[in-house]
């Protein structure tokens, strides 16, 4: 079973050695696909797994408890510009520049090749014009 | 040609179809073109304008009389309380205001902005009942159209000048300047910058009590100086206070107002705002008028304070101006932290181009002041003593 998932750690845990946990308690097959992570710093990683139904949503278990949070990278965000009023306020959120303003016209602009479905744009716009299609449900 | 220009001989001009009226980005290029001497002959009106979350917000209404009739003494619409301790049937709804039953998902600025897309709005009252209002309660439905007065009365928009936010914790923080990531990740700002109505008239020259507005759509007044007005800070030369200086009490009809300059804005954990559009005309009187509106975002600046610092005067990082704050990154303390604003750039100049074209239409005629703003004003800070204290 593969799943995409976007892991943010809080900053005490950016030396625990996630990514080994994971392959040598759980046994998962790991494709790190983006990472910013540094010290005493938010950190994030999007990573591809592949396991045993049983080991992943053991492995969710334990990254829970450890503090860090999982986002279905599998998730799609919808950005809807018709509630969009471009203020900008989801810009400086988003780790990937997904999210954009036209230095020019100030318009926003989503482009979701860049976009790593951590969801922080959610809660960022004030106007709810940002939502998420599938998130995890048991994190 | 004299160098002075009247109120008169401007809308006059105006109704002959002969004004030039550009907006305050446009007429930058004006200036760099001509002078700013030949440039104050030659524009008749600047537009400014802004569209950014102002929590002050709210509407008077009046929901005319029940049979047998009510004093309303608690009232809520949509479940949001509206306050009614005013004649009978008098309430004010404050756009921050949250519903009973939803918390900060509904509340004010929705119901505000509800009856301004005229959606039926549920109306529950009580009272004790009197002699001369009988009923005790009453639970009904109503529609802007059905009700008499209804007026957006803010008491505090459109700041000139206003301070960025950054937050040096290793905690997120949720503000009414939106989310600001943990150990200085982001800057938050607002206004316009060159856009921004009391930027282009430091000191309230031509924006007073009376001057007509463009308000989220209608045509509004400036009714007041806004709340915490802080006329008398320290200025630049070129008239900008360095912190949030004047601010506008502005109202208008909700009958004429569109959702598309004005709209509920919910900041996750902190509370509901309202995003409200204002557009203000400013006439070229003379060249000093023009050297007003000359101020460019490379010349507008303001501090960074740290919001992590929970009391009322926040330590700043540093002043940016907004050229700076607009290229999208600023450097404080050798880091580069990506910059963004809450105040809608683009909604902004929609409003000044509308603005122009209502003006240009002849729709939109310019008004004098009826009074100025005090150039004094200094705000006053709240402090704990019991009664009898000297
Ligand atoms: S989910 Fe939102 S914040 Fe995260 S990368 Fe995608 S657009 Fe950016
Ligand atoms: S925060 Fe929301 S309304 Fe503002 S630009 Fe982003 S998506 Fe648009």
């Amino acid at each position: 079973m593969k799943e995409k998932w976007f892991l943010t750690f809080p900053p005490e845990l950016t030396e625990e050695p996630v990514t080994y946990t994971l392959i040598k308690n759980y046994d998962l097959r790991i494709n790190i696909l983006r990472a910013s992570i540094g010290l005493n710093v938010t950190g994030n990683l999007l990573i591809l797994i592949d396991g045993t139904p049983n080991a992943i949503s053991e492995a969710l278990t334990w990254l829970k408890t450890t503090g860090i949070n999982v986002d279905s990278g599998d998730s799609q965000i919808i950005w809807n510009d018709e509630l969009c009023v471009h203020c900008g306020a989801c810009t400086a959120v988003c780790p990937a520049k997904a999210l954009s303003l036209d230095p020019k016209t100030w318009l926003l602009s989503f482009s979701p090749e860049k976009c790593l479905a951590c969801g922080h744009c959610i809660p960022a716009c004030p106007l709810g014009a940002i939502t998420n299609q599938k998130r995890r449900e048991n994190v | 040609m004299s160098n002075k220009k009247s109120y008169e001989e401007i809308n006059k001009k105006i109704k002959e179809g002969k004004a030039v009226i550009v907006s305050a980005d446009e007429v930058l290029d004006i200036i760099a073109e001509k002078g700013i001497t030949e440039a104050a002959k030659y524009v008749d009106v600047v537009t400014t304008a802004t569209f950014g979350p102002m929590c002050s917000t709210g509407a008077f209404l009046n929901f005319g009389h029940a049979d047998p009739p009510i004093r309303m003494t608690s009232v809520t619409l949509n479940d949001v309380p509206a306050y009614a301790g005013l004649a009978a049937v008098d309430a004010y709804i404050g756009a921050t205001e949250t519903s009973i039953s939803k918390g900060i998902h509904y509340g004010g600025a929705h119901v505000i902005c509800d009856l301004i897309d005229r959606k039926e709005v549920r109306l529950q009252a009580s009272s004790p009942g009197t002699d001369c209002y009988p009923r005790k309660s009453i639970d009904t439905c109503i529609t802007l159209d059905d009700i008499n007065e209804a007026y957006l009365y803010n008491p505090r928009n459109a700041y000139q000048n206003y301070s960025a936010a950054i937050n040096t914790s290793d905690l997120p923080l949720h503000t009414y300047m939106g989310i600001l990531k943990s150990n200085m990740g982001n800057v938050h700002y607002c206004t316009s910058g060159q856009l921004s109505p009391l930027i282009n008239d430091p000191y309230y020259r031509t924006i007073g009590i009376g001057t007509k507005i463009f308000l989220a759509g209608a045509q509004g007044f400036v009714s007041w100086m806004g709340t915490q007005f802080c006329s008398g800070r320290s200025r630049r030369e070129n008239g900008l206070p360095d912190a949030p200086g004047g601010t506008l009490a502005v109202s208008g009809d909700l009958r004429s107002m569109s959702t598309e300059f004005i709209q509920p804005a919910v900041f996750e954990d902190y509370g509901i705002s309202m995003f409200v559009g204002i557009g203000i005309p400013i006439p070229i009187l003379d060249a000093e008028m023009m050297s007003n509106v000359s101020i460019t975002d490379r010349d507008i600046f303001t501090n960074i304070e740290d919001y992590s610092v929970k009391r009322r005067d926040k330590p700043s990082l540093g002043t940016v101006s907004y050229e700076e704050l607009r290229s999208g990154f600023v450097e404080i303390q050798g880091k580069k932290i990506p910059t963004a604003p809450i105040t809608s750039l683009h909604k902004s100049r929609q409003i000044a181009e509308l603005l122009k074209q209502q003006i240009k239409n002849g729709d939109f005629e310019i008004t004098k002041p009826v009074a100025q703003f005090p150039l004094t004003n200094t705000l006053n800070t709240l402090e704990i003593k019991r009664k009898g204290d000297a």
